[in-house]
């Protein structure tokens, strides 16, 4: 278990007033309550996508203007309140997990498309929109938001910067941070600011590049420019098993190495690929080791070609089965698996850690048999999925949340994983964030030092370390301002 | 010259650092000091140099990743990615040309100063985000590292992200981990025949709305005539597979139509154009010149252009689907004072990007930031460098 810091006593004793001082600056609108003080609507806030975490907060704030957001960050800096920004709450780190003296400021009400600008391609939006709210804004001209979590249904804008999130797309389009022009950024002190905007690059430091993927550690965000994209004429899937992860390794690589940027490139392990079939029926080859599944893009002409070059590549590898879709409707099919693979595997096992190290694409051979070495030891199943041409890989750890022994096994193994990761080059997270989850993980992949130094800029946008605290830093370490409760 | 540092590795050179801050001692910071006429004159009386650090440390075209020692001049890291049939996808320009330099500019420079080329219009165009992993001196003179050798890592703040882009002002780069994509076959451009700028932009617009894989829209108001193109004319660059290119260069055509007389420019003549608008040669600057680099949205540029030209006959060029304006004009306050203007009406940003020493130590060569982000931006320096000793006055006085 993830250790969090002991509430301030004082902030606790002060509750009625705090939530009272916040009323009056994020009144009640026609959408409901602006401030939740009471105990049992407080519990729907009281975790994320990490959900084993759970603890209530202080309050939840839900404003709806970047005005409410910086006069709640005043009053919150003013009395040395803790604040844990938060979005649609799908974090799998437990970068959104409330604290039992944080205030907590959901961004869910701000969730206006404010401007859609096709000639500079380019859409203005409130942090509270969701992904997808993004490309169906978009969609009807042709356009699209090209970073697509899986969670993209759910997870919002302000979120996505946070994390920097990526998704099965993001081999060609990038992850968040490709993908940004500028946001409106609100500090601790409650100061708004202009970061970026319709232009490319900033003239003097790169502010937008650091407070992406900062996970709510500098300050937050109210509205994000983004880039919209026009789609591409099409896209097709094609699915290729084969009988070893080995194999399936060496096809990734003459891929990439054949000039054949796909789109996407999936790869599923055995264990994944049972709990996928078992659970969507996409036809998957159940005799097969690995599995991989292409997508390319383009007019058809250039799909077949493309499809072509990738059929011949992954012949030469003895491969169990080669299915190329024809139509779009046989991609959906073989995306259908991929796509419900967090449903199947809870299916199998009702709870389930999804791990997200990243690993040089050429260790994925080695990687998979330790793990699968650890699975036995641990006595935990294991199904990977990966993200194979940008080497993020997706273990679900699976284990029995009513048994504490199971899932403090769970996380012993996820974090051996996550080593393992770091020991061959590797980092501890590509798009899930540090959170708690990997908190106290941060020394395997950093020096002392290097932690310092960036704890030290969290402390020059954040110097009282109110903002999402207990997260990313590991505890041990944390300047004194961070650790020593400030008088409310 | 002032007196020049050349320590041989990372741990010389951290240790050179260290003695500068203990003495307090500032240091000028470059690679090759290709750029010394851009930013503002810096404030030492010693430089130290990059340029003993050199070499590709890790090369795995499998895994579209390379590493090399921050001084390995540019034309070597090109060289070894062009020879197994690759590319860095930012298509870092060549300024040597520009700044009248004799020597090539290095990795580390390029990634401090931030320059991306052409390709920067679309989503996986800008350098740094290609930079996967920086090792970096501080200040105090501290090796630190930040992201690593893989495409996906959210571990902790990105300091690559504020490292790049930081003139030497937050660290001395010592090696850089580098993205890399496979170099496309054939290069195709459609050249427009416009009206003038404003027609210009919308045809860059319109075929950067495409689906049809524009990688590179820019507008030269003067055409370029070496390859028997008059101006204004739009460029579109299209950039795939051999045999992808004709059919997308007919479909882009009839999207195009209407907006201008459209002539292709093929092969080696398109390769040699887009080096032309990557490194501003299309500008024609005059050696006495100022150059600023000027980056808006792209809607807004022919206002600017304009605005420009009236104040005092500015030379252009357009990148970046017209959002990146390059300026030539007189290097006087008056001239600056009018791109300053034209840059905050447009909501965008500019750089004074080459001037003499007097113009670039007179006024403001970046823009001011509000004063909020201004003291955090103090306090991250003092963070990265806490006597102030890396490239003092580099980018505000
Ligand atoms: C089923 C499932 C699938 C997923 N698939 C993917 C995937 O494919 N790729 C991927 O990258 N991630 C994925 N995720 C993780 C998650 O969806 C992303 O991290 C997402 O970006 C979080 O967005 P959110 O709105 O839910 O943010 P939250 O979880 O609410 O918050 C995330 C972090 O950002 C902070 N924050 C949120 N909003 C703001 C703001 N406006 N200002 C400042 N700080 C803020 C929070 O404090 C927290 O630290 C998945 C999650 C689930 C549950």
């Amino acid at each position: 278990m993830i250790e969090l810091p002991p509430p301030n006593p004082a902030v606790l004793a002060r509750r009625a007033e705090i939530v009272a001082a916040l009323r009056a600056l994020v009144p009640d609108t026609a959408l409901g309550h602006g401030v939740i003080g009471d105990e049992t609507r407080l519990k729907a806030y009281e975790t994320d996508g990490l959900s084993a975490y759970r603890q209530p907060p202080l309050a939840v704030v839900l404003p709806t203007s970047t005005a409410q957001v910086a006069a709640v960050l005043r009053y919150c800096h003013q009395n040395g309140i803790r604040v844990v920004p938060r979005g649609a709450g799908t974090s799998l780190s437990g970068g959104a997990l409330p604290l039992a003296d944080a205030v907590v400021i959901g961004l869910m009400r701000m969730n206006r498309i404010l401007e859609v600008d096709y000639d500079n391609r380019l859409a203005v939006v409130e942090a509270g929109v969701t992904n997808l709210g993004i490309t169906q804004a978009v969609a009807a001209e042709g356009f699209f938001y090209a970073p697509d979590p899986s969670s993209q249904l759910a997870c919002m804008i302000g979120g996505n910067v946070m994390m920097n999130s990526g998704g099965a797309h993001c081999l060609k389009y990038g992850v968040t941070a490709n993908n940004l022009l500028g946001v409106t950024f609100v500090t601790i002190e409650g100061e708004v600011i202009e970061i970026g905007g319709g232009h490319l690059d900033a003239a003097g430091y790169d502010w937008l590049g650091l407070i992406t993927g900062s996970e709510g550690q500098l300050g937050l965000v109210t509205e994000v420019t983004v880039r919209i994209l026009r789609a591409a004429e099409g896209a097709r899937a094609m699915l290729a098993a084969f009988r070893s992860n080995e194999v399936a390794g060496q096809v990734v690589d003459a891929i990439i190495g054949s000039g054949i940027i796909p789109v996407a490139l999936e790869f599923m392990d055995r264990p994944a690929i049972h709990a996928c079939e078992a659970f969507a029926h996409a036809g998957y080859p159940l005799d097969a080791e690995s599995l991989l599944i292409i997508e390319v893009e383009g007019n058809l002409e250039e799909q077949d070609i493309l499809l072509g070059k990738l059929k011949e590549i992954c012949g030469r590898f003895d491969p169990i089965s080669l299915r190329v879709a024809e139509t779009a409707e046989e991609s959906l099919a073989i995306w259908k698996g991929r796509k419900g693979a967090f449903g199947a595997v809870g299916r199998i096992s009702p709870d389930y850690l999804c791990m997200d190290g990243t690993i040089p694409t050429g260790e994925l051979p080695h990687v998979l048999r330790r793990i699968g070495e650890m699975s036995e030891s641990y006595g935990l199943q294991v199904a990977n999925i990966f993200h194979a041409g940008d080497g993020n890989l997706h273990p679900l750890i699976m284990f029995d949340a009513n048994d504490p022994e199971s899932f403090r096994k769970a996380e012993a193994f996820g974090a051996d994983i996550l080593k393992l990761c770091v020991e061959v080059g590797g980092c501890l997270t590509g798009e899930h964030g540090v959170g708690v989850e990997k908190r106290d993980l941060m020394g395997v992949q950093f020096t002392r030092a290097e932690l310092d130094r960036q704890r030290a800029i969290k402390s020059a946008f954040d110097p009282a370390w109110l903002l999402n605290p207990a997260k990313v830093f590991p505890l041990d370490g944390l300047p004194a301002a961070a650790t020593t409760p400030r008088a409310a | 010259m002032t007196d020049l540092l050349l320590p041989p590795d990372e741990a010389s050179l951290a240790e050179a650092v260290r003695e500068a801050s203990a003495a307090r001692l500032p240091l000028a910071i470059e690679g090759h000091g290709t750029r010394r006429a851009s930013l503002r004159p810096v404030q030492a009386a010693r430089t130290l140099s990059t340029r003993g650090l050199t070499g590709i440390t890790l090369n795995k075209p499998a895994e579209l990743v390379l590493s090399a020692r921050a001084g390995t001049p540019m034309p070597e890291i090109e060289a070894a990615l062009a020879a197994q049939g690759q590319m860095l996808p930012a298509e870092p320009p060549d300024f040597s040309a520009l700044f009248g330099a004799d020597r090539p500019a290095t990795l580390g420079g390029m990634v401090a100063a931030h320059l991306s080329g052409p390709r920067r219009i679309g989503p996986g165009g800008a350098l740094r985000d290609q930079v996967l992993g920086v090792r970096a001196v501080t200040g105090d003179g501290e090796v630190i590292r930040s992201g690593g050798r893989v495409h996906k890592n959210v571990t902790g703040l990105d300091l690559c992200k504020l490292l790049a882009g930081s003139h030497g002002t937050l660290g001395v780069l010592t090696e850089i981990t580098l993205k890399l994509a496979p170099r496309p076959e054939g290069s195709l451009t459609l050249a427009v025949r416009v009206a003038e700028l404003a027609a210009g932009v919308r045809a860059l617009s319109a075929g950067l709305g495409s689906p049809f894989g524009v990688s590179g829209a820019a507008l030269l108001p003067r055409g370029a005539p070496a390859l028997g193109l008059d101006g204004p004319v739009a460029l579109l660059r299209l950039e795939d597979f051999l045999q992808f290119l004709p059919h997308r260069a007919g479909a882009l055509r009839g999207l195009l139509d209407g907006h201008g007389a459209v002539s292709l420019v093929e092969g080696e003549d398109s390769l040699a154009l887009w080096r032309a608008v990557r490194d501003a040669a299309l500008l024609e600057a005059a050696p006495e010149q100022a150059v600023w680099r000027l980056s808006v949205k792209p809607t807004a540029a022919p206002g600017v252009a304009r605005t420009l030209e009236d104040s005092f006959g500015a030379r252009l060029l357009l990148d970046w689907g017209g959002g990146l304006v390059w300026v030539a004009g007189p290097a006087t306050e008056a001239a600056h004072r009018a791109v300053m203007a034209a840059a905050q009406a447009a909501r965008g940003t500019f750089t004074l990007f080459r001037a003499p020493d007097s113009l670039r130590a007179a006024v403001p060569v970046v823009p001011d930031e509000p004063a909020a982000l201004a003291a955090i931006g103090a306090r991250v320096k003092a963070v990265m460098d806490p006597m102030g000793i890396l490239n003092p006055g580099r980018l505000r006085a």
